[in-house]
């Protein structure tokens, strides 16, 4: 199928978009389809990454035409139950590779985050057709780098919303956080012209469920020994989760799941028994950043989690469905998003201590920190984590979405494995 | 049996023979751009029953050779035992990175560190700021030690420290003060490294840098320890894979 008229229509940049797809599917074929063993399951999601650009868009395009709005986002804080009551499609936008950072160094600093320097770096290179498709983008003020660059974003799209999200968990900050929901759900009514009633969220609150059900489900399948799908895999689909339909992807990943329990009941595995295996902890992987797992797996080892928003952050908390009205709604709502425990808080406990219980469940030989370079939140936490985890092999990694220091931190990584022996 | 360990490092590929434990041979050869040739030609030249590679370019021989591999964390550790038994600590200002690690009492790994993507207190560094003030690399450390003031750098960055020094040098310094700062600026980034350990009993400085005997010094300033160093310290690696080889199932 050719989408190029479609791209055009969008204003994507035609000659860079092409060779953005044709670097992503040879990276693919070279990180994915190359591993061995893999469930049968995954070519659903083989198939999404080749319409990345391509059938998802229309899917969404098409939706649009049909009325509906198309709601971006950056972070697992958006309440996206709120805006599929207002009928809209609610998608994570592109933020993983690294395109168009000269473009982007145009307007904020170099030593800013991979993750940022890549949302204006898509957007601005013209290679992001969902960034175009959207009505509303919802920035979030989870880091000083994001808050600015979101007013940047705003400049150039005119279409930035932006929650504030509290840096502490008292009663104050939960009073703050509720009005942000309330007024978030208000916007979404005017944007849509349509009024939220609890139908709708009840509707939106069991789809985004199912889905965070699904994904429990696959994180509880990486506990078996051998593990039954590779880090990689899980990871992908983490990472799909965030744009895929919602309503085909529980389904899809729900009937991998069934293979991966049979294959759990027969032992088989992608990697041998006694594989050695790890946590990621930190920062979200964007798709298409697969630049610490490929380099683990590839050395033998599986990763067995991902303490990220690009992971358990995301699905861990469901979302009490048990309201009768829409403010109870919103309130459980705002009680369930503030239950996140993302390194933007202070003080941020809860999460060393989902890092040790993900550890322990998931029988993890070792954890490796995984930090952006200039992700100050998450990079700072590492020191408490790594005391948190005690006795656990432990590893500190500072990088960004570049190939430069793939020597280096292969190097590392072959001798962290290589202490969990 | 002979064992063969060799060790493919960013500037010079080191090659240690080994029988019954005890080093037979070594051979050193600069990387160039064609490693795996250097590499075939040391195994020609150091025939042996069992080979490891370590370093940097470790895969290059198990994908051409089907030789096992290893990092050079683990080969330093198992190296620097062999020739200190005691040792704790280990320093490693390579090529092209600079890496401390910390033993446990066995002589295992317990943890390491290692600097990030740039060549910032390198192996690498040193070689070009000695050309930059004239001096033979061999030299660069001795000339260093006698500067008789003491001038501060600003900037460990390979690209800014060129300037700094370009301007030092106009500003009319004496180049063994200027060089005397480079190599302090070096040891003060991995002294801070070090300093993550608690350091006890021996700590061996390794690799090639360790033949810098201002280096050697200011380390052991920094560090207020005695800084042991071997004969050859650039075989450490080398003589690591090759115990590893001799004794080990990898």
């Amino acid at each position: 199928m050719d989408y190029t008229e479609m791209w055009r229509n969008l204003g994507l940049n035609l000659e860079n978009h092409a060779g953005l797809l044709s670097v992503l599917s040879e990276g693919y074929k070279n990180i994915y389809l190359s591993q061995k063993g893999r469930p049968k399951g995954m070519e659903y999601f083989d198939f999404v990454i080749s319409e990345v650009h391509g059938l998802r868009i229309k899917e969404i395009a098409d939706a649009k035409q049909a009325g509906r709005k198309v709601i971006g986002t950056f972070c697992v804080y958006v309440p996206e139950e709120i805006v599929l009551a207002a009928d809209g499609v609610c998608i994570g936008l592109c933020a993983g590779a690294e395109v168009g950072s000269g473009e982007a160094e145009k307007f904020i600093p170099r030593n800013t985050c991979a993750l940022i320097k890549a949302f204006m770096g898509f957007k601005l290179a013209g290679l992001c057709p969902y960034v175009e498709l959207t009505d509303l983008i919802v920035g979030e003020t989870t880091c000083d780098g994001k808050k600015k660059a979101y007013e940047v974003f705003q400049n150039i799209t005119g279409k930035v919303y932006v929650m504030e999200i509290p840096n502490m968990k008292n009663e104050e900050s939960k009073k703050l956080w509720h009005a942000e929901v309330v007024k978030f759900k208000e916007t979404l009514e005017a944007i849509t012209g349509k009024t939220i009633d609890v139908g709708g969220l009840k509707k939106g609150a069991l789809l985004v469920n199912g889905r965070r059900r699904a994904l429990q489900r696959l994180s509880r399948l990486r506990a078996a020994d051998p593990a039954p799908i590779s880090g990689l895999d899980a990871l992908l689909i983490n990472q799909v989760s965030f744009y895929d339909d919602p309503v085909r992807f529980t389904q899809m990943t729900n009937k991998l799941c069934d293979e991966l329990e049979e294959r759990t009941r027969q032992k088989i595995g992608v990697s041998p028994k006694g594989a050695r295996r790890v946590l990621i902890s930190g920062s979200p992987m964007a798709i298409p950043n697969w630049k610490l797992h490929s380099i683990i797996e590839g050395s033998g080892a599986v990763v067995v989690g991902e303490e990220s928003c690009v992971g358990e952050r995301n699905f861990r908390d469901l979302l009490d469905e048990n309201f009768s009205t829409v403010d109870e709604a919103l309130q459980k709502m705002a009680d369930r998003y503030l239950e996140i425990d993302c390194a933007c808080f202070t003080p941020n406990d809860e999460r060393l201590e989902n890092i040790k219980s993900m550890t322990q469940r998931l029988h993890a030989d070792g954890v490796i920190h995984y930090a952006l370079q200039f992700c100050t939140p998450y990079m700072m936490e590492a020191y408490k984590v790594e005391k948190a985890l005690g006795k656990v092999p432990f590893m500190r990694m500072e990088t960004d979405y570049s190939m430069e220091d793939v020597g280096q931190l292969k190097t590392r990584v072959e001798a962290f494995l290589e202490m969990l022996r | 049996m002979k064992a063969l360990g060799i060790d493919i490092g960013s500037r010079y590929i080191k090659g240690a023979l080994v029988e019954k434990g005890e080093w037979i041979g070594f051979k050193k050869s600069e990387t160039t751009f064609n490693p795996l040739e250097r590499c075939n030609e040391m195994l020609r030249e150091l025939p042996a029953d069992r080979v490891i590679a370590t370093g940097y370019g470790r895969h290059l021989l198990e994908v051409h050779g089907d030789v096992p591999t290893i990092t050079e964390i683990r080969a330093f550790a198992r190296g620097a035992r062999a020739f200190f038994p005691n040792c704790h600590t280990i320093i490693d200002i390579g090529g092209q990175d600079t890496k401390v690690i910390a033993l446990n009492d066995q002589g295992n790994v317990w943890k390491f560190e290692m600097n990030d993507r740039c060549a910032a207190g390198t192996g690498k560094f040193l070689e070009i700021m000695a050309k930059n003030l004239g001096y033979p690399l061999e030299e660069f450390g001795s000339k260093a030690l006698t500067a008789r003031q003491e001038i501060q750098l600003s900037s460990l960055c390979t690209v800014f420290a060129e300037s700094e020094v370009v301007s030092l040098t106009a500003k009319g310094v004496d180049r063994e003060e200027i060089a005397m700062a480079l190599h302090r600026a070096i040891i003060t980034r991995v002294a801070t490294m070090a300093k993550r350990f608690p350091l006890q009993d021996e700590v061996v400085f390794a690799g090639g840098c360790a033949h810098n005997p201002c280096l050697k010094v200011l380390l052991g300033q920094s560090l207020r320890r005695d800084i042991r160093v071997a004969s050859v310290p650039e075989m450490t690696g080398a003589m690591g894979a090759a115990l590893f080889a001799e004794q080990d199932r990898i």
